[in-house]
């Protein structure tokens, strides 16, 4: 990618370059496919409908009183011994992350799997101050191996396949080379738990922080999110500040609909429930547990009803998962942490409308999106609201969103107005219509995007109200 | 730090109305199953089995037996298993002199890191409790039963009594008062170890164990 290219430009290159590209296409085709049966299968027996209206309605009480929930999730932790900060934006939750390893001479950090310290890019800054931060989780070990970032939030290594993850072991840490994955899986274990054993650090997401208890949750498979939390002597917790919700129990139904909408299991693995660090007479667990509170641009989504649901997101993926875009592109085409829909409703809040404009409008607004999300995000109508604000909205609806009105256009601005002035004034727009249809032969064939593959709609020969008009006085409609 | 936390709170408080409340939450379909315990042990059962676990049912006084010829049948020489839990009490007074060595965790974790990651074989712990639909066992651990005890070792038993088991996540929670104060780490287990990161393909054992044995007591 040249330095020289706009962000709609590199964007569209993107995503030129993966529709080419046949084994993305095939790795992320088999891949959603199967998520996608198993999601079916996961939910056979259930009202689904009843378990997606609970899910959001349980999101958007603890999204109605998030400030109250917040501090009360912050002083349960810090009676439970968790020290809580809150961070404004991702550079500040970087530096505090920083000056909680300097505080242990922290020189290697292992990761459970985190999307918000993906957003930050925790692990470059750390590798610029001198920290090592290695990957735990399986997928992202594969992809930090390979440097590059995660494209799906739940299967961040879904691109490649096992040919490709074979040669990256095989050339990064001497594995044979070898299509058997247990075998690859086995390398990965041995090659992760004498890293685990040194670390110095632990640092993980969190699914759902519950406020009345001061519970950190975290689901995972692999049992690395529990070693990360575990065994070093210090764990960091880093989350979102949307994350939290008001109730231990309202996590039951969350999970259940967390890991079925995601990969079909009707549970993980591992659901891990930290409440503090280790207690005088345990003997093992960390003996500090920090939580950071990462706000990075969610206050500012808070303002507004509308786009408020957003942050309901439980981050299950199902969206990207049955979206037809995401599904022919693949999660590096988007260029954002996260991809697939709810990246395109998420990062114009995170990076602003100028570095995103054209993710809202790479959608088809086929509406599966919005279907399968468990906590009921209208992801389609979101999507025509951002692509409203990168052209300004209206006086009904002015831009909220950092970067509005970034695709607006004099020139369309203008043909907007002459195509309302017109339709205003009948006599005009029957002579307007008139001259149309009658020089129709003038119409361009080539209209920007629009047909570059499709053809041109041609202007009929004789408008509608012409053909109804002559049929209403009995004439030849034709 | 303080700057950021009273700036972010005022950002969320500033709103001119507060955020639409959401209808009341309906947890009925979570709440509970009416299934006998015969039901509970054998959705438990398959849950697990359908995720590579191995599950057994053995009464009150054979559950030691179970253990050894599971240990056995794997060549497994030693098992770390608690000692002043009452389940440790009971196992270690029937253990047999030839029986797989018998490991205390009795050290912090500091002190015995590497042992514990490469020479520990099997783990054994209790298990506070069931889920039925899930096929997740509810750990609870403590001084005597610490955390990495169902984590480390490759192979993960675990005893389970069949009256504990409850028939969803919700309905353990209430019955078990939950809310009223969580230990500093409780633990849904629902089988061993496992991913799915390299194309799709399960492979078991990643991180955590390869194997997880459930003995259910009744
Ligand atoms: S928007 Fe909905 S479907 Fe997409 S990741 Fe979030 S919760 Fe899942």
């Amino acid at each position: 990618m040249s330095a020289t290219q706009t962000p709609v430009q590199a964007f569209h290159r993107r995503v030129h370059d993966a529709i080419h590209d046949a084994r993305i296409r095939a790795n992320f085709r088999s891949a959603m496919d199967g998520l996608m049966s198993k999601r079916r299968t996961a939910f056979a027996d259930w009202d689904l409908e009843r378990l997606r209206e609970l899910g959001a309605a349980i999101r958007q009480r603890a999204l109605t009183r998030l400030p109250d929930l917040l501090e009360e999730l912050e002083r349960n932790c810090q009676a439970n011994g968790i020290r809580v900060h809150w961070a404004e934006t991702d550079e500040e939750a970087c530096h505090i992350i920083l000056d909680i390893c300097r505080a242990h001479d922290a020189r290697q950090v292992i990761k459970g799997k985190s999307m918000v310290s993906e957003e930050m890019e925790l692990n470059h800054f750390l590798q610029q101050h001198g920290i090592q931060a290695l990957e735990s989780d399986l997928g992202e070990y594969i992809v930090q191996l390979a440097g590059e970032t995660p494209s799906h939030i739940i299967m961040p290594a879904i691109h490649k396949n096992t040919g490709e993850i074979s040669e990256l072991m095989h050339e990064k840490t001497g594995t044979e080379p070898s299509r058997d994955v247990d075998y690859l899986t086995a390398a990965a274990r041995s090659q992760l738990r004498e890293r685990f054993m040194q670390a110095d650090v632990g640092i993980s997401g969190v699914n759902f922080a519950v406020a009345e208890t001061g519970t950190l949750c975290l689901v995972e498979n692999e049992g690395n999110g529990r070693l990360t939390t575990t065994v070093p002597p210090v764990h960091i917790a880093v989350t979102g500040i949307e994350k939290v919700v008001e109730r231990l129990e309202d996590v039951a139904p969350l999970l259940s609909l967390l890991t079925r909408s995601a990969t079909g299991q009707h549970i993980t693995t591992y659901f891990n429930m930290i409440s503090g660090p280790r207690r005088d007479g345990e003997l093992d667990g960390p003996q500090e547990v920090h939580l950071v509170l990462v706000d990075s641009g969610r206050s500012g989504i808070y303002q507004d009803d509308e786009l408020l649901e957003t942050l309901r997101c439980i981050r299950c993926g199902a969206c990207m998962n049955h979206c037809p875009v995401y599904t022919r592109v693949g999660g590096h085409a988007y260029g954002t942490t996260y991809p697939g829909p709810i990246g395109k409703i998420l990062m114009p809040h995170l990076l602003g409308l100028e570095a995103t404009s054209e993710l809202p409008s790479a959608s088809t607004l086929c509406g599966a999106c919005g279907d399968v999300c468990p906590v009921k995000i209208p992801i389609p109508r979101l999507l025509v609201r951002l692509r409203r604000e990168a052209v300004e909205g209206d006086g009904q609806h002015p831009g909220m969103v950092a970067g509005h009105g970034v695709k607006r256009r004099r020139w369309e601005v203008a043909i907007w107005r002459l195509w309302s002035w017109l339709h205003a004034r009948p006599g005009l727009y029957r002579a307007g219509i008139a001259a149309a249809t009658r020089f129709r032969w003038l119409q361009p064939r080539r209209l920007g995007a629009w047909t570059r593959y499709r053809t041109a709609p041609r202007l009929a020969p004789r408008s509608l109200h012409a053909l109804m008009k002559a049929r209403a006085s009995g004439g030849n409609p034709r | 730090m303080s700057g950021s936390r009273e700036r972010i709170l005022a950002r969320l408080r500033g709103r001119r109305t507060p955020p639409p409340p959401p209808p009341a939450s309906d947890m009925r379909p979570f709440a509970a199953h009416e299934w006998t315990q015969e039901e509970r042990v054998e959705r438990f059962r398959s849950a697990i089995e359908s995720v590579h676990g191995e599950v057994h049912r053995v009464a009150h006084d054979g559950w030691i037996t179970c253990l050894l010829e599971r240990l056995q049948a794997r060549g497994i020489t030693n098992l770390l298993a608690p000692a002043d839990t009452a389940l440790g009490r009971e196992l270690r007074h029937a253990w047999p002199a030839d029986g797989p060595e018998l490991l205390r965790y009795d050290r912090p974790i500091e002190d015995w890191k590497p042992e514990l990651f490469h020479q520990v074989q099997a783990g054994l712990t209790a298990a506070r409790g069931g889920i039925a639909e899930t096929g997740s066992l509810i750990l609870w651990p403590g001084p005597g039963e610490p955390r990495l005890a169902s984590l480390v070792p490759p192979v993960h038993i675990a005893v389970l009594d069949a009256d504990q088991l409850h028939t969803t996540l919700l309905e353990a929670m209430r019955a078990q008062h939950w809310a009223r104060g969580m230990p500093t780490n409780a633990l849904l287990i629902s089988g061993p170890s496992k991913t799915a990161d390299i194309e799709q393909t399960l492979a078991y054992g990643v991180h955590g164990p390869r194997e997880l044995i459930v003995l259910v007591r009744e």
